[in-house]
């Protein structure tokens, strides 16, 4: 029964179906199933699905973006039960995102969000066209990990290098590592501007962040 | 008779006017800047915070006030570059950060004498009616970016110029270069040399850059051609139909400021309107849609008697391979064919993130095709055929006739050394050079043979002085590239 319901959980998510995904988030809770275990073995398996057919060239963007959307459904059913439990879901490390300066394009952003959401990471999302000095003094604020910046415009990718300069500025380097995604952005601009890694896409920034932020010792994840 | 591709029908046209002056009135367009907000109020348009709602009858009497036609000069002053009708010209894309090294074929930052490079070789290509500036100087504080890259671009070429400002401030230094260039405000405004590229942020959003900018524009009599950037599916509906209406809806709205600011000033409906890739998230500048929805929207501007720009010619391919070669040269003839005024990406790589001086070569050879097939086929003779096969006589020998000396240049295009039509054992005698290496000596052989314009010393000194004065300001000691 209880696996029945985490495969229609799966499958809202692949079918990007918000409205189902809260659904099944009632049956759940009448069901007195752990929202913990419902997200972890429910939602998540879904959006890993859709992240791998993503990366395979089997899905596609809008595909990414309404599962994005049924797994922020489901979390948000969800959260009153896990604040009522008092449940706690293990944080892999928190990670403030957002569209640098200029730039007002939020696509990719959010999906990254979603995917590191999804596999255990804590975001703070400050949105679009942030300034430089918004991303560090955040980062300080809530003493983050990593900070992802995405620029889908060459005109507003040099904003992805202000942002490392202000998170020196604040003397947050190289603890607090800067992640760095969008069209236009590759590895070597990457390398440039002295930021600690980039993804291709929201699948990839999962390993990126998992891999700055392993202990010495730890094994790289693909 | 020229051809003319069009493909909206009268009824899809006429829906995608309504949809677009619809949604300028019930959804509204954000406006970021309080002076264009205050223009649009007092001309009626509902302001509600940064909400603009911008009724029909303002924003067609705006668009009525558009000059139907206007040029763009060379430096001696000459018209070369017209605006409106079904001209068609062309020029590099802009503002790209890489540059396809021909040597390391790495995409690297580009520089200063990237930029002089680009602007040597497009100069000596007359398939070019304007310069562009083309590449960002990576080594030039951001602040004076712009301005340095028109400065270079003025300091080496005769040609108009496309260009456009990266910020507030650095527009009016631009136009008070422009005036040095010109030799006074009056001559500028009766003989303008640049326009400048004003881009609204999709969807139906206008920063308080961009509104800013079309007002001094406007109000300095200086050229404005709006780049709406729509992107189907991402930044705009996914139908091509629905992403035209936007792409006008915004052209509309910029008008409209514009011509509040100060009516009659020159502007032109432009953009880069694209699909989105639904797999790798970038704009397909090499695709048939994207093609498409420029030559929709050129459309939409021309059943307004508007004067049009599109950007086309661009490949989403990393190097000259024949992705490049099939996107660009497609685009090139498709463009042409729509009569867009100005189309603007020849010589980009990456989906407009890289430029490249060698496709800046192969592309000439794209355009000059486009050019050839707009002169159509024209009946030069008395006979078409009769006289001159009287005169080859019963060998049919055609070459030895004056008319074959006379009419072969005017008949068919001669194309530069990119293009290789010579025997299989010439080519193999040769290296079996490939188009890209034939573009690379083509391009060295191109800069040798530029030579920088003749400009007064006068002129020459106050422009010298102009950029000294901001470089100074900005930190740096020197200026690269001269």
């Amino acid at each position: 029964m209880q696996y029945e319901l985490f495969q229609q959980m799966k499958q809202a998510v692949i079918d990007g179906d918000p409205d189902r995904a809260r659904e099944l988030c009632q049956a759940a809770i009448v069901q007195g199933i752990c929202p913990l275990d419902a997200i972890q073995h429910g939602f998540v398996p879904g959006i890993n699905f859709v992240g791998q057919q993503f990366e395979a060239g089997e899905m596609f963007l809008p595909d990414l973006v309404l599962a994005g959307e049924a797994m922020k459904a489901a979390t948000s059913a969800l959260e009153p039960e896990i604040q009522k439990t008092g449940a706690a879901r293990e944080s892999l490390g928190k990670v403030v995102l957002g569209t640098v300066k200029g730039d007002i394009h939020e696509i990719g952003k959010t999906l990254v969000g979603t995917m590191l959401t999804a596999n255990g990471f804590e975001v703070f999302d400050l949105g679009v066209d942030v300034p430089f000095e918004t991303f560090a003094l955040k980062a300080k604020e809530i003493h983050a990990d990593i900070i992802g910046v995405s620029a889908l415009l060459t005109t507003t990718m040099t904003g992805q290098k202000d942002v490392v300069e202000a998170v020196a500025r604040l003397g947050l380097r190289p603890r607090v590592k800067i992640i760095v995604g969008g069209a236009p952005v590759t590895q070597s601009w990457a390398d440039e501007i002295g930021a600690d890694g980039y993804g291709k896409d929201a699948l990839a920034s999962v390993a990126l962040a998992r891999n700055l932020l392993k202990k010495p010792g730890e094994t790289q994840v693909r | 008779m020229l051809p003319n591709l069009q493909l909206l029908d009268a009824d899809l046209l006429e829906r995608i006017l309504l949809e677009a002056f619809t949604l300028i009135w019930q959804r509204g367009v954000t406006v970021q800047s309080p002076e264009a907000r205050d223009l649009l109020a007092a001309a009626g348009a509902q302001v509600e915070k940064e909400i603009v709602r911008i009724p029909e009858l303002l924003a067609r009497s705006s668009i009525e006030s558009v000059p139907r036609e206007f040029q763009l000069h060379n430096r001696a002053g000459e018209p070369v570059v017209k605006y409106g009708g079904d001209s068609v010209q062309f020029d590099p894309g802009s503002s790209c950060v890489h540059i396809l090294d021909p040597e390391t074929l790495q995409h690297r930052l580009t520089q200063s004498v990237d930029l002089v490079r680009l602007v040597q070789v497009a100069e000596m290509l007359p398939q070019y009616a304007a310069q562009s500036t083309a590449v960002v100087c990576n080594e030039v504080p951001k602040e004076i970016g712009d301005l340095y890259r028109l400065f270079l671009v003025l300091w080496y070429s005769n040609k108009p110029i496309v260009t456009g400002a990266f910020s507030p401030h650095s527009a009016p230094a631009m136009i008070e270069l422009l005036v040095a260039d010109s030799g006074s405000h009056d001559a500028l405004r009766q003989k303008p040399r640049a326009i400048f590229d004003v881009c609204p942020s999709p969807p139906l959003y206008m920063s308080e850059f961009a509104a800013q900018n079309l007002i001094d524009l406007a109000r300095a009599w200086v050229p404005a051609e709006i780049i709406s950037m729509p992107l189907s599916g991402a930044a705009a509906p996914v139908t091509l139909a629905g992403t035209v209406v936007q792409h006008a809806a915004e052209c509309i709205s910029a008008i409209t400021i514009h011509q509040l600011a100060q009516p009659g000033a020159p502007v032109v409906w432009g953009g880069a309107p694209a699909i989105f890739d639904m797999r790798s998230g970038i704009t397909p500048m090499g695709a048939i849609e994207t093609v498409m929805l420029n030559l929709a929207s050129a459309q939409v501007a021309k059943s307004f008697g508007l004067p049009t720009h599109g950007y086309l010619i661009g490949s989403d391919a990393k190097c000259l391979d024949a992705q490049a070669g099939q996107e660009s040269g497609i685009a090139a003839i498709m463009g042409a064919l729509g009569g867009i005024n100005m189309i603007s990406g020849a010589g980009m790589l990456d989906s407009l993130a890289c430029h490249s001086v060698e496709k800046l070569v192969l592309d000439a050879e794209s355009i000059a095709m486009a050019q050839r097939l707009l002169q159509g086929i024209q009946p030069r003779t008395e006979s078409l055929a009769l006289e001159m096969f009287t005169k080859a006589g019963a060998q049919g020998d055609f070459l030895k006739i004056p008319e074959t000396r006379k009419y072969f240049r005017a008949e068919q295009h001669l194309p530069s050394k990119v293009i290789d039509r010579g025997s299989l054992h010439s080519w193999e005698q040769s290296g079996k050079r490939d188009t890209f290496t034939r573009a690379r000596e083509q391009v060295k052989e191109l800069v040798a043979a530029h030579k920088r314009p003749a400009i007064s010393p006068l002129v020459e000194n106050n422009l010298r002085f102009i950029v000294t004065d901001h470089a100074k300001r900005a930190g740096m000691t020197e200026l690269p590239g001269i």
